[in-house]
């Protein structure tokens, strides 16, 4: 049995801030991932971060995961177990984990979960030929290992990852075809869409894909126009030439493991489908013993993802009687840095899906 | 299908290792992911699906979706796109669910 004070699951943005701040608060941390690096998704990140100076604006996510990581080894009271799956949470606490074919037990007083979220997919025939990607798996091909995904891209979905994974394919050396958007307006910053208008990629609005064309792969794909009702118009279908189709279409929290250990959960759309309810200043579940933070409380971008570890971490600590006035001042400073950046009308659908998702606002008939 | 040059990405790669695919000798790059191997010598059908027979690719590269899974060394379900490249592997594409003995 591995015992320790708080266990964090996941070492994305979310959970390298959780695992360093209750190492501040002066816990024994355990942080486990399931992948061979520290950094989660930032690592493919090669654009620069918006929002404020504490959430890094103006830095490469790739370099973001660096100073994240050296912050967090710079604390003697953290060990880090990675390539290494968390399996489930019982009802005694104790947290299994696989790695190298082994499985741990580990006794935490607190765990964090941080395990991000997943690609969503969309329906269409032929969604499941090869060369149908997530908008991230082509990111993680490109930018982490080096490799194109083909010569030709349509990209579905004009929301901030679909731009920026267009650009990123540009400066790859990749052509894209052309980036189609359901609703009636670009979902992205107009910073990212005008730089891929400037390079000369068409962003078609109230377009969708209609199928995926080819046998063993992608070799083309039809799109259309879609009338206010978001049904196609029949007569303005086009094909393009690509042999490959990224799918931006937006992610869902990975809760599975929350959904095990049998916290109460509700599916929330403003927050990307199931989500833990949670206790929005602590950030604590219905299942005392667990906290959330980061993609899997709901689906947000990556600085908030950081403040809600920073939270998540502090809260769990003080939880454990490990608190002081200064960290708890920097509790209080996290949760209106939090409110800061979900505020005005680009936060307006998260601040109704947090509003869903605060323990108690889910008594009613 | 290799990525040359990068206005803000330099790649480290390991030694150029050889592996099997089908019986087809590739080169890929030690201790890269199996798929993005595949990927630069063009292969892109990782698997049929159990079924339809169907072919499948990769979906996520980051091992959560098991669109990926190939026979590795005759283990079945091995999840290619995190699955590191060693020299010498033998890997196959899998049918279906995978025998496991």
């Amino acid at each position: 049995m591995i015992r320790t004070q708080i266990a964090v699951i996941g070492g994305g943005p979310a959970g390298l801030r959780a695992a360093d701040a209750a190492a501040r608060a002066g816990a024994k941390v355990l942080l486990i991932d399931n992948s061979d690096h520290l950094g989660g998704q930032l690592i493919k990140q090669t654009h620069m971060f918006f929002g404020s100076q504490e959430q890094f604006a103006g830095t490469r996510g790739i370099d973001i995961a660096a100073k994240l990581v050296r912050d967090l080894h710079s604390r003697e009271n953290v060990d880090v177990m990675l390539d290494a799956t968390a399996l489930g949470i019982y009802e005694d606490g104790v947290l299994t984990v696989e790695q190298n074919d082994k499985v741990y037990k580990v006794n935490s007083e607190r765990i964090i979960v941080a395990t991000g979220a997943s690609e969503r997919m969309l329906a269409f025939p032929n969604n499941d030929l090869p060369g149908v990607y997530g908008a991230g798996a082509v990111q993680t091909l490109m930018n982490v290992h080096g490799i194109k995904p083909g010569n030709s891209v349509l990209m579905i979905g004009a929301g901030n990852i679909g731009l920026i994974v267009s650009y990123q394919l540009l400066q790859a050396g990749v052509k894209v075809e052309a980036i189609v958007e359901a609703s009636p307006t670009i979902g992205g910053y107009l910073v990212h869409a005008s730089k891929i208008r400037r390079a000369g990629v068409p962003i078609y609005t109230r377009h969708t894909i209609k199928e995926a064309l080819g046998v063993n792969a992608v070799e083309g794909a039809v799109i259309c126009q879609l009338n206010n009702q978001w049904q196609p118009i029949e007569g303005t279908e086009r094909t393009l030439g690509v042999d490959v189709i990224c799918l931006a279409v937006g992610l869902s929290p990975l809760c599975d493991l929350l959904w095990q250990a049998g916290c109460e959960m509700k599916y929330i759309p403003e927050l990307g489908g199931y989500v833990a309810i949670r206790d929005e200043e602590s950030l604590q579940t219905s299942r005392q013993q667990i906290y959330i933070a980061g993609d899997v409380a709901g689906v947000e971008e990556a600085s908030s993802a950081m403040v809600e570890g920073q939270i998540a971490g502090l809260s769990a600590a003080a939880n454990l009687g490990l608190s002081t006035s200064e960290l708890n001042n920097e509790l209080k400073n996290a949760r209106s840095q939090l409110s800061a950046l979900r505020a005005g009308p680009v936060g307006e659908k998260i601040r109704a899906g947090l509003a869903a998702a605060e323990r108690g606002a889910t008594v009613n008939a | 299908m290799r990525i040359e040059r990068h206005p803000i990405l330099n790649f480290q790669k390991g030694p150029r290792v050889s592996f099997t695919f089908d019986g087809q000798e590739i080169v890929g790059y030690e201790g890269e992911p199996i798929a993005a191997a595949l990927h630069a010598a063009g292969v892109k059908t990782l698997k049929h699906s159990a079924e339809l027979h169907r072919p499948r690719g990769f979906f996520c590269a980051i091992g959560t979706c098991s669109s990926c899974l190939m026979i590795v060394n005759g283990v079945p379900n091995v999840r290619v796109c995190v699955e590191k490249l060693q020299a010498g592997m033998r890997v196959e594409t899998q049918e279906g669910n995978g025998d496991i003995r």
